[in-house]
């Protein structure tokens, strides 16, 4: 079983520009996943509206049954999240690391347009290459 | 402890998780929608009025418990997004963590749902909601002057009747803890709920 599930790209307007999948049982159409990216980013910013105090941004990390979700917000506005099983660690980490990798491999891409879906060949390798389990547990050093 | 179904409060309330002693709000919602009990101990920013506020807050929680049901890896049979579940139906989630604050969320079969907002290094605060609910049943279900769907009322009427119908059940502590413990949960004398919880 996957550690990780999938992981989720959406642009700062709530778009889904990256998605894949790891392994989760019973598939979701692009239909679907659009739905939910959107649904995410919606959630995300009345959860900064429902703070107590000043200075919130948004979900980190939303706790299920059977699933984590862990969220991370470039300054941007791109979101950034992974579906793991409950308790998995260094996602943090991991999450800024494909930070790492998408600017590197999407945003440095002379061929990439902004706020599209990301369709470039070395940023599939090197991610496929990061949530490999070991490599994963390395990040958290 | 006894959750459902159960005649008697647990004789303690669980044990403390964390450090963090702050305890933001507390919200009891019904089926409805309907907000039946709301206290803040700690609330500086204020975007909202009470009523929106309250409608915001379960908006959220019934859309996250969408996005949780079809999102859940495990399962094959998931439906469509947004189709309405019964509560207990489909993958939910137990809380969620900001960088200011930690929502923990606790839906009955019955469909009340009891929301507690606190710091955000707060731990797992599942037992402290069962705890809470187990208050509710208690003292506000139990109650027969409450009628059900109301918004509860907080007032010594909930409070005296249940603890003298219920002394027998409760003759093994004196009835001033529980006063007290009823006090504190619902926010009627204690500033802090998580002075009880996390001292």
């Amino acid at each position: 079983m996957a550690a990780i599930y999938s992981l989720y790209i959406i642009n700062k307007s709530g778009g889904l520009i990256f998605c894949k999948d790891y392994g989760s049982a019973g598939k979701m159409d692009t239909n679907d996943s659009l739905r939910l990216a959107s649904l995410w980013h919606s959630m995300h910013a009345i959860s900064q509206q429902l703070s107590p105090v000043n200075g919130c941004a948004g979900i980190e990390l939303l706790q299920a049954d059977t699933f984590d979700l862990h969220c991370f917000q470039s300054l941007t506005g791109t979101k950034f999240f992974v579906v793991c099983e409950p308790g998995t660690l260094h996602m943090e980490s991991l999450l800024k690391y494909i930070y790492e990798l998408y600017t590197d491999y999407v945003l440095k891409n002379p061929f990439y347009e902004m706020e599209m879906p990301i369709r470039c060949e070395l940023f599939d390798i090197s991610l496929s290459q990061a949530v490999q389990k070991d490599r994963v547990a390395l990040l958290g050093r | 402890m006894q959750f459902f179904g159960g005649s008697e409060i647990s004789p303690s309330p669980p044990p403390p998780t964390a450090s963090g002693n702050n305890a933001h709000m507390l919200y009891v919602f019904n089926r409805n929608g309907v907000c039946l009990l709301y206290r803040e101990w700690n609330r500086p920013l204020k975007t909202l009025n009470p009523q929106q506020d309250h409608k915001l807050m379960f908006g959220l929680l019934f859309s996250l418990k969408s996005l949780t049901a079809k999102m859940d890896p495990t399962s094959t049979e998931k439906g469509n997004l947004g189709v309405p579940q019964l509560p207990g139906q489909g993958c939910s989630f137990h809380s969620f963590r900001t960088n200011t604050y930690k929502l923990s969320f606790m839906e009955s079969p019955s469909g009340i749902k009891i929301i507690l907002v606190t710091h955000p290094r707060t731990g797992d605060l599942r037992e402290s909601l069962k705890y809470i609910y187990n208050l509710y049943v208690e003292y506000v279900v139990k109650n027969p002057l409450y009628s059900p769907g109301a918004p509860i009322k907080l007032g010594v009427s909930y409070l005296i009747l249940p603890s003298i119908s219920m002394s027998e059940a409760l003759d093994n502590f004196s009835r001033i803890k529980w006063i007290q413990i009823s006090h504190i949960a619902f926010g009627l004398v204690a500033p802090s709920m998580m002075t009880f919880y996390h001292q």
